[in-house]
């Protein structure tokens, strides 16, 4: 028991991320930590032990890992709140984690920080349906909130691939999206309230069942907040009742041209589509293959397009959408005569990354949004990169908001290969930045595109934000090292550089 | 007053670099409808943001327009009207709560109040829509935030935080909104002779269905407007292509039949009649009156409304299907303009109450936005550090420190 962990910063193969330096008096304290660790959250609340650890050594960005200082898992918010005020008193680093399934790296444990597990907070308090609302703790799937609704016919919106695996108070963490963003919105659009631990241990509760924020809106900045500003104890989320009915397309495309053009035209004809995706060569070859989806594999690019609705509706747009596919040099549409057949379609979609897994021994999903017409660029600069490197790529994407993901395909066994697909994959995400788009649609910043920042953002940028941090959490104890590549103390960010006391503007209009 | 209007995003700069350095508060003000609508604010000088106006970038097959903030929301709605597009929040214009003529309400405006209309239960509140940003902080910075994408999750969304903080935070130099189609044909189910608890149930069960519905509203009797004067009625919309609304109206009807008598008003009516809801025109006639605009969760509305009728002499009206309450009391409400009871009788429910409109008096010494607890307060008042540290963008709009 109470063994020191390996203090090694084991981040596996990049020596190049750096993280917040180890508090060495902290780690020279680690039993007495872990015995009052022990005081506020008993039985089996306390993992220090090396071997029970190992699985909290990374999330689902599985290149880097470490090992924790120690491991928490509260049941209760009093117990979260006595955790957060004892780490506040005594300068302890806080990591939160809610299922691990983040892609970038958002759940990283510290050497020298606790990680906070949520997993125990697994209940759903309340069903409004009423009201449409669900109130549950964090730790809840969020398949499982549907599954809780689908009886009554509703269910919970955004549907992130991970679904079946990642937790609610992980998804307001990341505002996670999912293939029905465009017509239903991500998780900052979905959810009404909740409840959080600030690190000084004070709960606040924002929003309810209610609509919009009485104050600054707290509920929206919280969301994608990648657990720097405190911990979520509680979400309610809206529920909204099922479509009438659904179906599926499958369009093939010669071109990834044609097919771009063909999503902004359906588009501009005022479709809006529950869901549309697009899948590239590699990617419709790897997914069909994987899941027998029925694809046609004799084209250069495939969308589904599901649209939703009453019946006379749907039927409508069904024939709207074929029109605007044949005007834009399509060569295959599929239409789902039944619910099987809808799932069918989806199928294959749903399966690329692991299809992927299939045909390569590694991959690097990358996750970028870009203003829509600009794929075709995108895709021809991304064919000369992965020539460039020497790596494939198949290419998944949201087509009807932009949100790209490019899987990279590597060999880990293979010296150089992990960091040509890393460098590979920073070049496609400054290419999104490039074209007006941005680094992350739905996987989140952590420390997968942390140094990215700049190419967005301006240091001024980054200050207005990194001072919202320090309205949390001053001293900078929770999830350090995620987000911002450069760490400034609240009280250098708090100076004003203004100094006047000139005659001003002579040049404006005065009325 | 010193009166100011910058005409780009350089004079704002200039402007409030001279207020930090000078410690002169400004007003930001940018149409100027909604000046009732807060705390007064006490300024050395006003920025009239006006001048900052025009349409850059309107890109109809990306859902997506770049405009500054001084636009006239009636150019941005004619400019998307011209390809079938709309901002899918249903904007407000609360002119004339104030009693001042509409239209000379802006983008930059909306988003500052965050203003959303009846059909934010279906798309969202303007903070949805608002999708990137340039702005002059309270620091004498510029600084941008979000992007013009929908799906952006890089940093920390400070669009969200900007909309709904009535210019406390920073000036507004240019902002990016998501634009949606527009329906193409409205229609709405009215079902008349309803008490203010089976209208809600009614609503519930309407927002329930698959019907889709993007308004939901109750006028109770004693409220008299244009459209109709059949005593209560609770209205349902539904928006669309054509087919698909007839049967969705039908359906509700249907559904609705149950609960009272049932008519279904067409296209042109429907427009002016939640046009009316939107702007909460069922209070313009007596502007002495204190008005409240309470969010609770749907049904909540009416035990609020009950609880302050046995109180008080008041008049209600219902949107978003019974979670927004517009509350005018008579003009004897009291010194507080009846804030006391309206936040008790919220207390219970859980949502906010904001006084909307009262006497600059009664504004001054009353909380205008719901009172927060410690915790909050202390975030609220650190966030606002963080922007606006020498407290010279409306102070005191939100709240007395803030």
């Amino acid at each position: 028991m109470n063994s020191a962990p390996e203090q090694a910063v084991s981040l596996d193969q990049h020596s190049a991320l750096e993280m917040p330096e180890l508090d060495v008096d902290i780690l020279g304290r680690r039993n007495e930590i872990i015995r009052d660790l022990r005081a506020l959250v008993p039985g089996e609340g306390v993992i220090s032990e090396t071997s029970e650890m190992r699985v909290y050594e990374s999330d689902g960005l599985t290149a880097y890992r470490q090992l924790p200082f120690v491991v928490v898992l509260p049941e209760t918010v009093e117990q979260v709140s006595a955790v957060l005020r004892y780490c506040h008193k005594t300068g302890l680093k806080v990591v939160p984690r809610g299922a691990g399934t983040s892609l970038s790296g958002g759940a990283l444990p510290l050497g020298d920080g606790v990680l906070l597990g949520l997993a125990k907070f697994n209940r759903i308090l309340d069903i409004d349906y009423a009201n449409r609302t669900a109130t549950v703790q964090p730790g809840v799937t969020n398949l499982a909130i549907t599954k809780a609704v689908e009886g009554r016919g509703f269910y919970y919106a955004p549907d992130p691939s991970s679904q079946i695996a990642c937790t609610i108070g992980g998804n307001v963490a990341e505002n996670s999206g999912g293939v029905h963003c465009l017509k239903y919105g991500l998780t900052t659009n979905n959810i009404l309230g909740l409840q959080l631990v600030l690190i000084t241990g004070e709960i606040i509760n924002i929003g309810g069942k209610h609509l919009d924020s009485d104050g600054y809106d707290l509920l929206g900045l919280l969301t994608g907040s990648e657990g720097l500003l405190g911990v979520i104890t509680e979400v309610t989320v809206r529920i909204l009742r099922e479509p009438e009915t659904a179906r599926a397309m499958i369009i093939g495309f010669p071109s990834s041209e044609d097919a771009g053009a063909c999503v902004g035209s359906i588009i501009g004809a005022g479709i809006i589509a529950g869901g549309m995706e697009m899948m590239d060569r590699p990617a419709i070859h790897a997914a069909d293959e994987f899941a027998q989806a029925g694809y046609p594999l004799d084209v250069e690019a495939l969308l589904i397009v599901e649209l939703d609705g009453p019946e006379a509706e749907v039927t409508d747009l069904i024939g709207r959408v074929e029109e605007i596919a044949d005007a834009n040099n399509a060569s295959n549409v599929q239409v789902s005569q039944n619910e099987p057949e809808r799932q069918k379609f989806w199928a294959g979609r749903k399966a690329a990354f692991p299809a992927i897994g299939r045909i390569s021994p590694d991959y690097y999903c990358m996750d970028g949004t870009i203003p829509r017409h600009q794929l075709p660029k995108v895709l021809a600069r991304m064919r000369e990169l992965s020539e460039k490197y020497g790596l494939g790529v198949a290419n998944v994407f949201h087509a009807g908001d932009g949100n790209l993901h490019p899987l990279i395909m590597y060999d880990s066994n293979v010296p150089g290969e992990l960091e040509a697909a890393e460098d590979f994959g920073a070049d496609i995400l400054r290419l999104c930045v490039e074209v007006g788009g941005v680094l992350t649609g739905e996987h989140g910043v952590g420390v997968e595109k942390r140094d990215l920042m700049p190419e967005m953002f301006s240091e001024t940028d980054l200050d207005h934000q990194q001072r919202v941090k320090c309205a949390f959490d001053a001293d900078g104890l929770l999830n350090p090292g995620k987000v911002f590549p450069t760490l400034h103390r609240c009280a250098e960010l708090g100076r004003i550089h203004i100094h006047g006391g000139k005659i001003p503007f002579p040049d404006i209009p005065r009325f | 007053m010193e009166k100011l209007k910058p005409r780009d995003e350089a004079d704002c700069l200039e402007i409030v670099k001279w207020a930090v350095a000078d410690k002169k508060p400004l007003e930001i003000v940018s149409g100027g409808t909604k000046r009732g609508y807060g705390r007064p604010v006490e300024a050395a000088a006003l920025a009239d943001v006006s001048g900052l106006s025009g349409i850059s970038l309107y890109e109809p097959e990306e859902l997506v327009m770049t405009a500054r903030p001084g636009t006239p929301l009636a150019e941005i709605e004619k400019t998307l009207h011209a390809n079938n597009q709309e901002l899918a929040f249903e904007p407000a214009d609360y002119s004339k709560i104030y009693g001042k003529r509409g239209g000379s309400a802006t983008l930059g405006g909306i988003l500052a109040g965050n203003i959303s209309g009846p059909r934010r239960i279906k798309a969202g509140a303007a903070r949805d829509h608002f999708l990137g940003l340039r702005a002059v902080s309270g620091r004498g910075e510029i600084f941008k935030a979000g992007g013009r994408v929908v799906k952006n999750v890089t940093g920390y969304d400070l669009c969200k935080i900007l909309c709904g903080s009535w210019g406390t935070l920073a000036i507004l130099t240019e902002v990016t909104v998501k634009v949606l189609p527009a329906g193409q044909r409205i229609l709405t189910v009215i079902v008349s002779g309803l008490s203010d608890s089976d209208a809600t149930n009614a609503m519930a069960a309407a927002m329930g269905s698959s019907f889709e519905v993007s308004g939901a509203a109750y006028i109770p009797a004693d409220v008299s407007i244009k459209s109709a004067t059949d005593g209560a009625i609770a209205a349902i919309r539904v928006e669309g292509t054509g087919p698909s609304v007839s049967y969705r109206a039908a359906g509700l009807a249907e559904m609705l039949k149950p609960a009272g008598d049932c008519r279904i008003e067409k296209t042109g009516d429907s427009r002016a009649f939640w046009r009316s809801v939107r702007d909460a025109e069922f209070f313009t006639e007596h502007r002495d009156r204190p008005l409240w605009r309470v969010s609770v969760a749907p049904m909540s509305g009416p035990d609020v409304v009950a609880t302050l009728r046995g109180q008080a002499d008041i008049r209600a009206v219902y949107d978003w299907a019974g979670g927004l309450v517009w509350i005018e009391f008579s003009s004897e409400a009291g010194d507080d303009a009846g804030a006391g009871i309206v936040r008790d009788a919220v207390r219970p429910h859980g949502g906010h109450a904001t006084l909307v409109r009262a006497d600059d008096g009664v504004r001054r010494k009353t909380d205008i936005f719901h009172p927060q607890d410690a915790a909050l307060a202390g975030v609220t008042s650190r966030l606002k550090d963080g922007f606006d540290p020498e407290r010279i963008l409306n102070p005191g709009r939100m709240y007395r420190t803030v």
